[in-house]
Parts: C-alpha cells; sequence; structure tokens
C-alpha cells in the first residue's frame, strides 16, 4: 500500500515538474519576481516569530540551565576538594600519631633493655660475689680440714699403733714414744699420704 | 525527458491567493518551508531546554551544544559587547542552517537558494549593523573607511575602495549563502538525471557521484549556515569595536 503510494507520488510529481517546465520556459526562477513580496512577509513573520520566542523564552531558559549546572558542579568540585582537603590533613595526623607511638614504642624498649642489663648485670655481681664468698669458704674449710687432717691422722696411727703392739706384745707401751715415731714418719712422707 | 534542473526551485501558490493592497502574500511553498524551519527549531529547542538535568539528554545536550557554539562563536569575533545581539545571530544561525538542512531532503524546497530570501536577511543586518555603528561612534563610525597608517597620497583611493566594500556586503553575503545552495541543489540534479537518462547500465556512475554530492551538499549546508553567523559577527565587531 505505502510503496503504492510511494510509486504514485513520484509518478505525479513527474507530470508535475514536467507541466511546471513547459510554463516557465528557461531562467533562473529566483529572478521571477512574482512572489518576491510574499517571501519577504513570510521570510519576515516566521523570522520574526522565531527570533522573538527564541530570545524571550528559550534562549533565557538554556542560559539558565547551563549556569545552574555550572554552579552546581562548581559546587560538588569545591566539595569534593574540601573532604579531600579534610582526608588529607585527617591522614596526616594518623602519621603523626603512628610516627609518635613507634618512638614512644622504641623508648619503652630501649628503657626496659637498660633496666633488664642493668638487673642481670647487678645480680651477676651479687651472684659473683656469693660465689667467691663461697669459694673463699670452701677453701678456707679445706684448708682448716688439711691443716687439722695431719693431726687427726696422727692420732689414729698412734691409737692404732699402740692397740697393735698391745696386741702382738701384750705390754702397754708409752704413747709419747709412739708418737714421736710417728710424727717422724708423717714428717719423712708428708707428701705420700696428703696429697697436695 | 530529464526535467529542468532549475524547476526545483520554482515558487508556487499553496492554497488561495492572498493580497494586501497590491501585493501578492498568498502562502507558497517557501513560504511553508520558512514555517517548517522556525518550527522544528521551536520544537527542538523547547523540548531541549524544559528539563535540566544534571546529566542532559540527548536533545539537551544539543540545544546546549549549539549554544555554547554560538556562544563561543561571537565572544571569539566580535567579543563581550555583542552579547545583547546573541539571540538574534542564534536565531539567524539556527534559522538558515535549518532552510539549508531541510532543503537536503528530497522533494523539498531550500528556502536559503532564493536571492530574495538571502538579500533581505543580509541587507537587514547590513543596515542594522550600520545603524549600530552610528549608534555606539557618532560619525566617528566613518573612520571604518579610514584605515591608519596609509600614506596621504594613497587616502583617497583606499577610502572609495572601503567605501565600495562596505556597501558590497549585504551583496556578497547574501549572493554567497544563495550561489552555494542554488549551485549544490542544481548539481545534484543534474548528476540526478544522468542517472535517468543513463539507465541501468551507465547510470551507476552519476548515481554514486550524487551520494558523493549529498554529503558535500550536507558539509556545504552546515557550513555556509556557519559563514553566514560568523560574517554577521564580523560586521558586528566593525561597529562594536572601530579598529581603525
Amino acid at each position: 500500500m505505502i510503496k503504492k503510494i510511494f510509486f504514485q507520488s513520484i509518478f505525479f510529481n513527474f507530470f508535475f515538474l514536467k507541466e511546471v517546465f513547459s510554463a516557465e520556459s528557461g531562467g533562473m526562477p529566483q529572478l521571477n519576481p512574482e512572489f518576491w513580496v510574499s517571501q519577504v512577509f513570510w521570510l519576515t513573520l516566521t523570522f520574526g516569530v522565531l527570533y522573538v520566542v527564541l530570545s524571550k523564552l528559550i534562549l533565557p531558559k538554556i542560559s539558565a540551565n547551563l549556569e545552574l549546572r555550572k554552579s552546581q558542579i562548581q559546587e560538588n568540585v569545591e566539595a569534593a576538594e574540601k573532604q579531600r582537603e579534610n582526608s588529607e590533613s585527617k591522614l596526616k595526623e594518623y602519621d603523626q600519631i603512628v610516627l609518635k607511638s613507634k618512638l614512644e614504642a622504641k623508648d619503652i624498649l630501649k628503657s626496659a633493655r637498660e633496666k633488664v642489663l642493668k638487673d642481670i648485670n647487678s645480680k651477676k655481681e651479687i651472684l659473683d660475689k656469693q660465689i667467691d664468698e663461697e669459694i673463699n669458704n670452701a677453701e678456707k674449710e679445706i684448708e682448716m680440714l688439711r691443716k687439722s687432717a695431719s693431726g687427726k691422722i696422727n692420732k689414729i696411727a698412734i691409737e692404732t699403733s699402740s692397740d697393735l703392739i698391745k696386741k702382738l706384745i701384750g705390754t702397754e707401751v708409752n704413747s709419747s714414744s709412739i708418737s714421736a715415731i710417728v710424727e717422724d714418719l708423717s714428717k719423712r712422707n708428708g707428701g705420700k699420704y696428703y696429697g697436695s | 525527458m530529464a526535467a529542468n534542473p532549475m524547476t526545483q526551485f520554482e515558487v508556487y501558490r499553496i492554497g488561495p491567493e492572498i493580497k494586501i493592497g497590491a501585493f501578492d502574500i498568498s502562502f507558497t511553498n517557501a513560504s511553508l518551508f520558512m514555517v517548517i524551519s522556525s518550527f522544528a527549531i521551536l520544537i527542538i529547542f523547547n523540548f531541549g531546554s524544559k528539563k535540566n538535568s544534571i546529566l542532559p539528554n540527548k536533545l539537551q545536550l544539543l540545544t546546549e551544544l549549539s549554544y555554547s557554539f554560538v556562544s563561543k562563536m561571537i565572544n571569539d569575533t566580535a567579543g563581550s559587547k555583542a552579547k545583547p545581539y546573541f539571540s538574534f545571530i542564534f536565531s539567524l544561525f539556527m534559522f538558515v542552517l535549518f532552510c539549508n538542512m531541510f532543503g537536503m531532503i528530497p522533494y523539498t524546497f531550500t528556502v536559503t537558494s532564493h536571492i530574495i530570501v538571502t538579500f533581505v536577511l543580509a541587507a537587514f543586518i547590513f543596515i542594522g549593523v550600520t545603524i549600530i555603528g552610528f549608534i555606539k561612534h557618532g560619525f566617528g563610525y566613518l573612520k571604518l573607511f579610514v584605515p591608519s597608517g596609509v600614506p596621504i597620497v594613497l587616502l583617497p583611493l583606499i577610502v572609495v575602495i572601503e567605501i565600495i566594500s562596505y556597501l558590497s556586503r549585504p551583496i556578497s553575503l547574501s549572493v554567497r549563502l544563495f550561489a552555494n545552495m542554488m549551485a549544490g541543489h542544481t548539481m545534484m540534479k543534474v548528476f540526478g538525471g544522468f542517472v535517468i537518462s543513463l539507465g541501468i547500465v551507465g547510470g551507476w556512475l552519476p548515481l554514486s557521484f550524487s551520494v558523493a554530492l549529498t554529503g558535500l551538499e550536507i558539509l556545504v549546508a552546515f557550513l555556509q549556515a556557519y559563514v553566514f553567523a560568523i560574517l554577521t559577527c564580523i560586521y558586528l565587531n566593525d561597529a562594536l569595536n572601530l579598529h581603525h
């Protein structure tokens, strides 16, 4: 249906153009003054209406729209800028806090270490002193024991030798003579019996 | 059998004959396309400016882009003093552009291909600009014809040339637009006629030419509207900011 109308219109148009062509033989239709007044009149009318409506109604609206958008975008940009600055300052603050706490932690660690080292040193000193004392005591004791040991051994030797003599001979021997012999022996073999 | 390529420029009456006094102001096909162009502009720009959202839709983007385009053009050529004439130049640019573009649709009439239409527009601009110049600068506006730094001997000749060039402005402005539109449409019609006369065998070459020409003509339609508007801006600039 549409196709048919289309072709019909082309067909009629062809006839129409031919008719016009036959009526206006050659030349430029633009220079035919027949419709000049009409064209000027309608141009003035349409362009005038267009100008009035555009300048009074539509262009101010577009201008206002653009201004509004501009100001809104400006506002948003400003707000974003503000927030960015805010967040930056917050970040700086945070960094400072972290730095401060790091320094504090270092300080604490340092002081604690010093304290511990001091503690250890003092305890070590005390311990060393104690150990020294004990060693000294022990040495003294050993010395004492060593000194007393020779006496005791002599005594034991005298007693055993007197007992042995008693059992062997059956008579009591003067202990003083035995002790003299033992003393003599012990002096002669001192190194043999008592080590160091 | 090929129709005369000039028949497309024929003006014929639509409807009854209307007469005011001795003048025939009947509604013609030219008037029809003037009305269509104006209405198209008004409808597009009305709907494009109705809603204002931060993220514009397509129509709003179109109107705002053309607004800023014309605004920038005027600001660049005539400076900030030309602000009050923005709506006139905007309407002029849009009117010429839409008339040119409507002419590109087959079986339509190109309003701007008529010398009388372009001449009325150009003459209106010429007279308006001259009046603005005289209002702004008084008789100092005549200094426009006396360029600075010209030897005294040459001055009479230069002044005559300047006056002639100034007076020929409306003619050059109107003929440029009219001739461009007429030549383009005539050429397209001629190539279209070749397609018919060469038939299915040899018609392909002029047909491809015709397609290419259509693209070119759309470019020309925009360009001529732009040139028309920017020349108006330049003339306005002369009247507002007297440089000589």
